[in-house]
């Protein structure tokens, strides 16, 4: 199994999580390639998840911009509202393969949490979610959600209270509790085999898209636009075209309150440099001391320093381009394709949306413009609303 | 030969155990975790790891962590850490370990657009002139370690390698090849921190690993009173305390702190020919 892409992964963890993962880098070499567990794991896409997702043409945003045609890759119609899914299901049945009962995962705005406490209930798993008190406190409906899914949720209340204190806790925790005990990570991020993992369980959306794409327009796409936090939606859609130079694939991250302030999350557009955190070596939101740097942004989903090793990876070889919107632009975008298409996105996939606004006046007619629409925005419209009051008074 | 083997083999042929007391660097203040030092040599310590703060402790639990959290907003650095090695340095010859998560390492002397390794070579050189006689570092397992090793081994610092109750044979056998100086045997699945613990896997494991290595073997993680010390000595050479310590002097309860240490290191001398 290669750990590395190029100079970027590997398994930078304590000695006592080396056996979980010499044991789960073991159980998926066996399972990648198994044509039984696949075909369960495509069972419970199709008849759990809802897939595959529509690509929907959006008519009234390609009539906005008056350029190329906009398609919707409709991830948000999901079960759970997001892709988020996808990988929990994988790697739930993973856990269940290797015969552990209980699974752990980590949760910023609950998205993950409430996938991993529902993918628990589902496999009848022991489940405890670890949140960062802060986040808590921002997310009580997600918090309720899992609970009522029948997991457990634990307070971090270790560093800043966010995303990567619950990040090091459930890798914690998972040390304290290897024999027994799965860790679902949520993104394309942590030690080798995790990013190839979730890359694998979330690769769909892309495989999907090129399918769709053929019968839709009858080719590629010539854009594929992605929201990047940690980075599994735009993994999992860009994957499938990462040797295809003719599809320009655009990663999109938060840019926070803007270029003046350092508040944001622009971990591969902006100040970081690679490091290591949870594990692998990537770019990293860090002090000149290599101190990791609380990253920031209006979308809980995105709020996170460090990327998936495979990002950074893409970024350096050039095969995908990261650009960043900031709070603002991502909030008019999720208000405008609310009005033109009466589909209120995830504000992290509204980053990804609001990016049309910079480059969609550089495309034609003839061109074909694909945006991953990784979430539902419902969990959102509670944060909207206060910002949009708060702007009114 | 290091400070560190010296003092070792001295150690052994007294038939005494080796006592590391870890101490943050920077905790609660940056004086008073210099102060701390020296006086824990003076209550019994032979080694001293100085705890290297980071943002993300991987491997450490609450004690460590908080004490991190308090060490950083001292406005603690490598830079004034080698500063607090050389003032150790002027006036007592304990061997001296850095115990520090990669990614500050990584970062030293960053200037934009080094290779990985250029910033935690530079560190390894700066540390070695600054009177340190190796580094631990706790996210960094022997898969990784290859460069390290290498950088290491060039300017004689030692890296130490980690063995616990969980590793396999074939892992221990490449582990004790490449050890050097010490060898961190972790008691316990987990992190930092006093817990109870049942020493007896650990030592288990210690007289396996003797097979491949003649390198000096320091137990580690949950040991906080005199009791458990001597339980985790059994088969090892050292033992290390770390966040009992660190727990009473970020409290600022000084005086309990080096108790804490005169109180372990006359358990072992006690039961081990001191």
């Amino acid at each position: 199994m290669n750990k590395r892409f190029g100079n970027y992964g590997g398994q930078y963890v304590p000695e006592t999580v080396m056996p979980a993962l010499l044991e789960l880098e073991a159980a998926y070499s066996q399972y990648k390639d198994d044509a039984k567990f696949l075909a369960e794991f495509e069972s419970y896409l199709r008849e759990y998840a809802g897939r595959p997702t529509l690509l929907y043409f959006a008519e009234n945003l390609t009539a906005h911009y008056g350029r190329a045609k906009i398609y919707l890759k409709r991830e948000d119609l999901l079960h759970t509202g997001a892709h988020k899914i996808n990988n929990a299901l994988g790697q739930a049945l993973l856990a269940k393969k290797m015969g552990k009962k209980k699974v752990i995962a980590e949760t910023g705005a609950g998205q993950h949490g409430v996938a991993t406490a529902t993918v628990a209930a589902l496999f009848g798993l022991d489940c405890k979610i670890f949140m960062g008190v802060e986040d808590i406190e921002r997310q009580k409906l997600n918090v309720f959600r899992m609970n009522l899914l029948g997991a457990e949720v634990i307070p971090v209340s270790s560093g800043t209270g966010t995303l990567k204190d619950a990040t090091s806790e459930a890798i914690r925790h998972w040390s304290t509790n290897i024999t027994d005990t799965y860790y679902i990570i949520g993104s394309v991020v942590g030690p080798a085999p995790y990013p190839e993992i979730v890359r694998d369980f979330q690769k769909c959306i892309g495989i999907e898209l090129r399918a769709q794409a053929e019968k839709t327009f009858g080719g590629l796409p010539n854009y594929i636009v992605a929201c990047v936090g940690g980075g599994s939606n735009s993994m999992g859609i860009f994957y499938e075209f990462r040797a295809d130079s003719g599809v320009k694939k655009i990663g999109v991250e938060a840019g926070g309150r803007g270029e003046a302030t350092g508040d944001n999350a622009k971990t591969l557009s902006g100040a970081g440099r690679p490091g290591i955190l949870h594990g692998a070596y990537s770019y990293l939101l860090q002090t000149p001391q290599g101190q990791v740097v609380e990253a920031y942004s209006i979308s809980a989903g995105l709020d996170y320093p460090g990327v998936g090793p495979e990002h950074s990876y893409f970024k350096d070889t050039g095969a995908v381009e990261y650009v960043s919107v900031t709070d603002a632009e991502a909030l008019d975008a999720f208000k405008l394709l609310a009005k033109t298409e009466g589909i209120i996105p995830a504000l992290e996939s509204s980053h990804a949306l609001a990016y049309l606004d910079k480059f969609m006046a550089n495309t034609s007619a003839e061109e074909n413009v694909v945006v991953c629409l990784s979430g539902r925005g419902d969990k959102d419209v509670q944060t909207v609303a206060k910002i949009l009051g708060e702007a009114v008074n | 030969m290091t400070r560190l083997e010296k003092k070792l083999a001295a150690l052994k042929s007294a038939g005494r155990k080796g006592f590391f007391v870890y101490i943050t660097a920077g905790t609660p203040t940056i004086d008073e975790s210099f102060h701390a030092m020296i006086e824990a040599e003076k209550a019994g310590a032979d080694v001293i790891e100085i705890g290297i703060p980071f943002s993300d402790p991987l491997a450490d639990g609450p004690v460590i962590q908080d004490s991190s959290v308090t060490a950083l907003r001292n406005g603690i650095t490598l830079e004034k850490i080698l500063e607090l090695s050389r003032k150790i340095r002027a006036q007592s010859e304990i061997p001296l370990i850095g115990m520090g998560y990669i990614n500050n390492f990584m970062s030293y002397g960053y200037a934009g657009g080094s290779a990985p390794y250029d910033g935690f070579e530079k560190f390894i050189v700066d540390a070695k002139a600054a009177g340190i006689d190796g580094v631990i570092i706790p996210d960094v397992p022997h898969e990784e370690s290859q460069q390290m090793r290498e950088i290491c081994k060039r300017h004689e610092v030692h890296l130490t390698e980690f063995i616990t109750p969980e590793t396999t044979p074939e892992r221990m056998k490449s582990t004790c090849a490449s050890a050097s100086g010490f060898i961190y045997c972790v008691s316990n699945t987990g992190v930092t921190g006093v817990k109870k613990i049942d020493y007896s896997r650990i030592n288990a494991k210690i007289l396996e690993a003797r097979k491949f290595t003649d390198v000096p073997m320091a137990v580690g993680f949950g040991i906080g009173s005199g009791e458990t010390a001597v339980q985790a000595a059994q088969n090892s050479d050292a033992v290390i305390v770390g966040s009992a310590v660190v727990k009473l002097l970020h409290e600022w309860q000084f005086n309990d702190a080096m108790n804490l240490i005169r109180e372990i290191r006359t358990a072992l001398d006690k039961n081990f020919g001191g």
